[in-house]
């Protein structure tokens, strides 16, 4: 009799299990990868300015406070998209957001900005990729969240919009900052 | 249908030269560890293929400094190193076993060994008490 429940009861829970199972691993967006640097510190680079040849920045330019990098270029159509939205933050906001040009010549990279805006404090030529690989980009945009110390905390592969900046980028930004940001008042 | 398979190998031999550039190397050995070592590295933006087969523009790169180090001198294994420090065990297609990964590789041992005492106890008892209708089936 024992066994006869079991043997009944046994696929059942089986089959819940696997609904459990399926259910997150629909969350579970298997293009996105964990970033390898998490925790660690910045990689080294050595790069000019987008703007200005002449200056080279390395590692120790960087801001000295929480900072999002910014991995793009425009021939990335997404990076298009996500433009506005780093307009917008970037006057919402006070955290600084320094741009990473990947694989891309200057004279397109200024031309982006020229004519739709530049949303970033500085903007790093990483023209031939080099930088982009050590960080373990992939696919543009993505965007690090870097605290004071220059360790990376955070990598979001994918375009910041407003859900992503509320559901994503924002709460891990307040946890490691350890207070709730409030949008600076816009005139907008 | 000789001529037919012969234009169709050629084809697909042209195909796969597209995609790949040559990198020009000093001896055989250092071609045949390039070779082998772009052949396990999985590209990261197209996930189901390495990065030898990809013709993704992040693959390419990859390549060129696979080609660099391996011209350079150095090991396989500080090559494999270096893309994993960059983007995780994920880049190889030999990934290393380790905690977190414990239960894909040993999932199937365990579920085997289970399947295999269910069946030991099934078959013992049986012939234990042999039942005479399985007998008669049987025959």
């Amino acid at each position: 009799m024992n066994k006869k429940i079991v043997l009944a009861v046994a696929p059942i829970i089986t089959f819940i299990g696997l609904v459990v199972f399926f259910w997150f691993a629909l969350d579970n967006d298997p293009q996105k990868l964990n970033s390898n640097l998490i925790d660690k510190p910045v990689p080294e680079f050595r790069l000019p300015s987008l703007q200005n040849p002449e200056v080279v920045y390395t590692e120790k330019d960087l801001p000295k406070e929480l900072f999002l990098l910014n991995v793009w270029g425009s021939w990335c159509g997404p990076c298009h998209i996500e433009h506005p939205y780093l307009m917008k933050y970037s006057k919402q906001y006070s955290v600084p957001i320094v741009g990473v040009n990947y694989k891309e010549k200057v004279i397109d990279g200024l031309k982006f900005i020229e004519e739709k805006g530049n949303p970033y404090t500085m903007v790093i030529s990483d023209s031939d990729g080099q930088f982009a690989i050590d960080l373990g980009v992939y696919g543009a945009p993505e965007t690090y969240i870097i605290d004071e110390n220059g360790t990376v905390r955070f990598r979001y592969v994918g375009v910041i919009d407003d859900r992503s900046w509320h559901k994503k980028i924002l709460p891990v930004i307040e946890h490691v900052l350890g207070k709730t940001l409030k949008p600076i008042e816009s005139t907008e | 249908m000789k001529h037919f398979f012969a234009a169709l190998m050629l084809a697909i031999s042209f195909q796969v030269m597209a995609v790949i550039e040559t990198y020009e190397f000093e001896t055989v050995a250092q071609e045949q560890l390039y070779t082998e070592i772009i052949h396990e590295l999985r590209c990261p933006k197209c996930q189901n293929q390495t990065i030898a087969e990809s013709n993704a523009g992040l693959s390419e790169d990859l390549r060129y400094i696979v080609y660099q180090k391996v011209s350079a001198g150095e090991e396989k294994r500080d090559i494999l190193a270096y893309m994993q420090q960059r983007y995780g065990d994920f880049v190889l297609y030999d990934p290393p076993v380790k905690p977190s990964n414990y239960f894909l590789w040993f999932a199937p041992i365990f579920v085997f060994i289970i399947i295999l005492i269910a069946v030991l106890a099934r078959v013992g008892r049986r012939k234990v008490a042999p039942d005479s209708s399985d007998d008669t089936e049987e025959l």
